[in-house]
């Protein structure tokens, strides 16, 4: 289907841009690299006033490499996350995740403030962002803003970002040393949305996990946190008995829908898969 | 209130094309309909099928989710662009040879797929083949014969490479 008929205006500032917010509001649609937007809007599903096309607008393609995070830029593409050496070394959890998103020519052109102003729930970055606790930041009227993810994703498609704020960056924290990553996905084929994903971040020594912080995608109306099974793994060798018994914390944690892709304890069967292959992951990585 | 319209000046295979095009049209619908280029096709209209892929500035894209206003100051190339440079000679070849193709929708968007393993992955192996033609849909061959065609030309480059190296 085609898209209705819509303004299009190519800010050259960030002003400029948050101006057009101010004046559109809820008439407005950003347009970063258009993979989700351009599909609502042929499927109708979406009728803007106005897309504000933020293409261009300066400093938002860089990542930064600071003492404690790296800085990504809004509209940093799935590509060059992929082909970027330092979202290897200091976001693995990240850069682990990127084959997973979509297919080839979406990736060259989706970007990742694109996907963490939209918050779709069956979004690989959405899960990635909760999970590390990275920090999201907000350029509105009244100035600058950082959003923890915790108080970020509010609902489906509901985040803490404003009408009239633009999303200018997201900081992950670094890896430290002893951390592991593992981010994993159940698809039908790959670059499918995911039926469920899970992105965890294990913090392990001398045998043991120290701390651990897991985030499921396609569970939910948000990327889902399960902190009763991390609860579970604390203080434990990642071991077959382990996984057994915060397997049984894990059901506390989530409480999917049944929908066209599966029953609710289908689901939780998926998600208890993903979570026995995160932790056995860290027996191999020991 | 008639529709927004804005001037472009865009690259289609290496000539320029200067003109207003509507804001909502995407950028296949600019092709085919202005430019009667109608090698890439329109499928499922919201960027799962990979019919209309394109090349913008050196890179594969959905051409049903990129606006044609997008590509103002850029280089577009088509299928036919790329089949007259010569560039998909080996895989159309190939796709021939394999018989990877019946009735030919998929087969543009499938080809700049195939071009991007050839160019960026020439190790891939079979199983690495289907994931990167994932986002491709073909409802005739059951992609056996494109992976058949995609492989037999990796093997020929990297037999090309060995053969290179010796001499």
């Amino acid at each position: 289907m085609k898209s209705p008929a819509f303004d299009y205006v190519k800010p050259k500032s960030l002003n400029e841009a948050l101006g057009y917010l101010k004046q559109y509001g809820a008439g407005a649609q950003v347009l970063a690299g258009g993979q989700s937007l351009m599909a609502i809007m042929n499927l109708g599903l979406a009728i803007p006033e106005v897309l504000i096309d933020i293409n261009g607008l300066p400093g938002l393609t860089d990542i930064t490499v600071t003492a404690d995070g790296v800085r990504v830029g809004a509209l940093v593409t799935h590509a060059t996350l992929q082909r970027s050496a330092e979202i290897a070394k200091h976001v693995p959890l990240l850069w682990q995740c990127v084959p997973h998103v979509a297919h080839l020519a979406i990736r060259n052109v989706g970007t990742l403030g694109g996907s963490i102003a939209l918050a779709d729930p069956a979004a690989e970055y959405p899960a990635v962002v909760l999970a590390l606790q990275a920090t999201i930041t907000l350029e509105g009227p009244n100035g600058v803003r950082d959003v923890g993810a915790d108080d970020y994703f509010l609902g489906l498609y509901e985040t803490a970002k404003a009408e009239d704020e633009l999303l200018v960056a997201v900081t992950f924290p670094k890896v430290k040393d002893s951390e592991v990553m593992v981010f994993d996905e159940l698809t039908r084929r790959r670059g499918d949305y995911a039926l469920c994903g899970l992105a965890a971040a294990f913090d392990v020594s001398s045998g043991r996990i120290r701390a651990a912080r897991l985030a499921y995608l396609s569970m939910g109306d948000t990327p889902v946190l399960a902190p009763e099974a991390a609860a579970a793994l604390i203080g434990k060798a990642p071991s077959e008995e382990t996984i057994a018994a915060a397997l049984m914390a894990l059901v506390n944690d989530l409480s999917p829908r049944s929908d066209l892709h599966g029953s609710v304890n289908g689901k939780l069967h998926w998600a208890k898969v993903l979570f026995g292959r995160s932790v056995r992951q860290l027996g191999k990585s020991a | 209130m008639s529709e927004k319209r804005c001037d472009i000046s865009v690259m289609v295979n290496a000539e320029r094309v200067e003109r207003p095009v509507l804001v909502r049209q995407h950028l296949v619908d600019f092709l085919r309909e202005e430019l009667d280029l109608t090698g890439s096709h329109l499928g499922c209209e919201h960027g799962v099928c990979g019919a209309c892929q394109v090349m913008v500035d050196g890179q594969v894209v959905r051409g049903c989710l990129t606006l044609a206003v997008q590509t103002d100051g850029k280089h577009v190339e088509t299928i036919e662009g790329l089949s007259e440079s010569g560039v998909l000679a080996d895989l159309q070849e190939a796709f021939l040879n394999h018989n990877a193709l019946q009735c030919g929708f998929c087969s543009s968007g499938m080809l700049l797929s195939a071009l991007n393993i050839v160019r960026h992955y020439p190790d891939a192996k079979r199983v690495e083949i289907r994931d990167h033609i994932s986002g491709n849909y073909c409802r005739c061959t059951g992609y056996q014969a494109i992976v058949n065609a995609i492989e037999s030309v990796l093997v020929k480059n990297r037999s090309a490479a060995v053969v290179g190296v010796a001499l």
